[in-house]
């Protein structure tokens, strides 16, 4: 914790699920920024699992989030998928990642109640393998750099870093 | 071949539970058949292990009800070595179980049920006034003005109006089976909104009894709580408090919101109050031992057995009888050494996979043979149904006074007679009508925590029996716990320190059950049975009277025709959790 006031944390947030090889990308991406970052103040790395509706009260105490997540955004695995705050679907019949659904409500609960964060950014990759089982597949695995690098990107705009 | 429609989920991973419809020409249900579409299998994992760790396995069968599963393990692993908890521990647990089930409840209630009845869309037509004025009559709850109705509406709007899919562009509205004034739609979209930040309040008892939310932890022999008032490392005054205010909150939500919501909307669903029975049977293995686990008489749930709806004859069921306690695999992707018609009692329980279903991707489950992951369990040969409604009828049989109260209270704002408590809409009032008794309790049990504290009896652990070597060389023990879904049981054999057998037998195997040896349906598939919809493309009858179980059941619909042929996809929505 950086004893940061609810409503100014910053904070980058891996999802998924890390039994199902691709569907854990958010977090296989944690480890690299989670070194990467150890020196800035101010910036929390977290694992939000697949949490849901749990991590509503997190969402809702940032001004800053950065997402990292496998998406289904219908292109061939292993792109790479970025997401400003008025890309991401809110809520959506349509899968955006494989554990998404749920996320995406509590990223509508927080907008309902008027606490979606001014700075929300997604980024991550189609997954090309989402079955049972450890570790990335061989698609995704060497994107880990990449999705890391494009995070700290991001950090960077918003003057984090 | 009738039509036959499918429910099954498609797009949350969480989702376990498929129905399978077949129509008549009128679109009235003629048979239904419920498979589990994952497999646990946690049993094959413990196998071998300390059973001391084994809660810590199987409370990792769900993510919403993480408790449950705990306490069923533990309770199991004391039974068969004869433990006892102090009386401390014991009033902590039953904290700890009353808590999830008021969270868990409230939540069922607005975030998955209550939009199978109300109409988000209807909500925008609500005069904020009549909502306000309806609010002030029915409850002292504070967000009551007209102005506040109309700042929840203009949200609403603001958010269909962007033409934004969202979670209010998700459901069926505008459907026929809709019955409610716009004004009462208003009232409950106000209400589903306010949960999300009373349910991120609430469970601070976890947090701090269990160290942390969601799987808090547990301990064979007690809790992993040490109570000392000027430590800052254990249950402490300022956590107390901290407590106390939880369950205030607790508490104004049930006697302000939901039991006064419950009661404004039932009345206009009056046609579910004699549709969705299903069995007429029902067990409960118990809940809420206020002294030794074993001690029966001291439960606030008894344990018993309802037969063909007879509350005059409460049976007794006793989960060591191996002669009556069943699971069978008839239909079930499993094998038994015995044979396919063999009923297994649990400690003699085999795990064994047997898939002969299709390969996935289909259509139809080949519902003449095996088609479900779950077992059929079954009491004396007979399905059941577990669950609130279980529970209040034997709470209700036996005389519990606050039961008994509040019951009739409800029967008579709805000027029904008893026997509508056996349909749909008396499962979902049932869940209502013992959150509250489950509300009071929770404040009488820290009354009597405290007392304990005054007293200095603080222990929260016994030890006596840690050791492996103190135990027995074979040891058998039953755990209990009745989850908000219903009657869980866990059965254990520990051998040389080690665990030989384990079986869990879970709300939903029981409602969520296949057909058995004597093609016995379970109680979804009995309760779906005659319900008759109003457009089979968007089966919100068969929602309603599922979700009345509370199963663990995802969100999205796929319907096929009966030549396959894919009759579109349906989003439900609103369904954030997994459930067990």
């Amino acid at each position: 914790m950086t004893g940061m006031a609810d409503g100014n944390r910053r904070i980058v947030l891996g999802l998924g699920n890390t039994l199902n090889r691709d569907e854990g990308l958010g977090i296989h991406c944690l480890a690299p920024l989670r070194e990467r970052l150890k020196d800035v103040a101010g910036v929390e790395v977290l694992d939000g699992g697949v949490l849901g509706l749990d991590l509503l009260p997190l969402v809702e105490s940032c001004s800053h989030l950065l997402i990292l997540d496998a998406v289904d955004a219908g292109q061939p695995p292993g792109a790479v998928v970025e997401l400003g705050r008025e890309d991401i679907p809110l809520f959506s019949r349509v899968k955006l990642s494989w554990h998404q659904v749920s996320f995406q409500e509590v990223l509508q609960f927080a907008e309902v109640r008027g606490h979606l964060p001014a700075h929300l950014h997604l980024v991550g990759a189609q997954p090309a393998d989402i079955s049972t089982g450890y570790g990335l597949s061989p698609v995704l695995a060497p994107l880990v750099p990449e999705i890391a690098a494009r995070a700290v990107a991001v950090l960077e705009r918003w003057g984090l870093v | 071949m009738s039509p036959r429609i499918v429910i099954d989920p498609i797009t949350r991973i969480e989702g376990h539970l498929r129905i399978e419809a077949n129509l008549d020409a009128g679109n009235t249900i003629t048979e239904a058949y419920s498979s589990g579409t994952m497999v646990r299998g946690i049993e094959k994992i413990l196998i071998g292990r300390d059973p001391r760790d084994a809660w810590a396995f199987t409370q990792r069968a769900c993510g919403v009800c993480t408790t449950v599963h705990a306490i069923a393990s533990i309770r199991s692993v004391e039974d068969a070595l004869g433990i006892k908890i102090p009386k401390a521990a014991n009033i902590l647990r039953n904290m700890i179980i009353a808590q999830q089930y008021i969270h868990d409840h409230v939540m069922h209630f607005y975030i998955l049920h209550a939009l199978d009845f109300v109409d988000v869309v209807s909500a925008l037509k609500a005069d904020p006034k009549k909502t306000s004025e309806i609010q002030q009559a029915i409850s002292g709850w504070p967000n009551s003005s007209p102005a506040y109705f109309a700042g929840v509406q203009k949200k609403v709007n603001e958010i269909v109006e962007s033409g934004q899919l969202s979670l209010f562009s998700n459901g069926f509205w505008g459907h026929p089976a809709y019955k409610l004034p716009p004004e009462i739609n208003l009232l409950a979209v106000a209400h589903y909104l306010e949960c999300i930040d009373w349910q991120s309040q609430v469970t601070k008892i976890h947090t701090i009894l269990g160290g942390k939310n969601p799987h808090p932890n547990f301990l064979v022999g007690g809790v992993p709580m040490p109570i000392e008032m000027d430590s800052d490392q254990a249950l402490n005054a300022e956590r107390l408090s901290v407590i106390a205010d939880s369950i205030k909150k607790l508490n104004d939500f049930i006697d302000m919101v939901y039991l006064p919501d419950l009661l404004a909307v039932a009345p206009y669903y009056l046609e579910y109050a004699s549709l969705g029975e299903g069995l007429g049977n029902f067990l409960t293995w118990g809940e809420f031992p206020m002294g030794d686990a074993d001690d029966l008489s001291k439960f606030v749930v008894p344990r018993a057995a309802i037969l063909g709806r007879d509350l005059k004859n409460i049976i007794v069921p006793d989960p060591r009888d191996a002669a009556k306690m069943k699971e069978f695999i008839t239909r079930s992707w499993y094998s038994y050494r015995e044979g396919d018609d063999a009923g297994l009692f649990p400690w003699q329980g085999e795990t064994v996979f047997n898939y002969t279903g299709p390969k996935p991707p289909y259509e139809h489950l080949n519902v003449e043979g095996k088609y479900s992951w779950l077992k059929a369990p079954r009491w004396n040969e007979k399905p059941m149904e577990v669950g609130p409604l279980a529970r209040v009828l034997v709470m209700y049989a036996t005389g519990h006074e606050v039961t008994v109260a509040l019951a009739n209270a409800v029967l008579k704002k709805l000027n029904a007679p008893v026997s509508v408590l056996f349909s749909t809409l008396g499962r979902t009032a049932a869940r209502a009508i013992e959150t509250k008794v489950f509300g009071d309790l929770l404040t009488e049990l820290y009354d009597d925590l405290i007392a304990e504290i005054k007293a200095g009896r603080t222990a929260t652990f016994n030890g006596e029996k840690w050791e492996p070597r103190t135990w027995p060389r074979h040891a058998e023990g039953f755990g209990f716990m009745e989850a908000p879904r219903g009657a869980l049981g866990h059965w254990i054999v520990i051998e040389g320190g080690k665990i030989k057998n384990y079986q869990m037998v879970v709300p939903t195997t029981w409602n969520g059950s296949p057909r058995d040896h004597k093609n016995q349906p379970g109680a979804f598939e009995a309760a779906l049975v005659g319900i008759r919809m109003a457009n089979p493309e968007q089966p919100l009858e068969i929602l309603r009277t599922i979700h009345s179980f509370d199963p663990c059941l995802a969100c999205a619909i796929h319907m096929v025709d009966a030549n396959g042929h894919s009759l579109g996809e349906v989003g439900t929505g609103f369904n954030v959790f997994c459930r067990p």
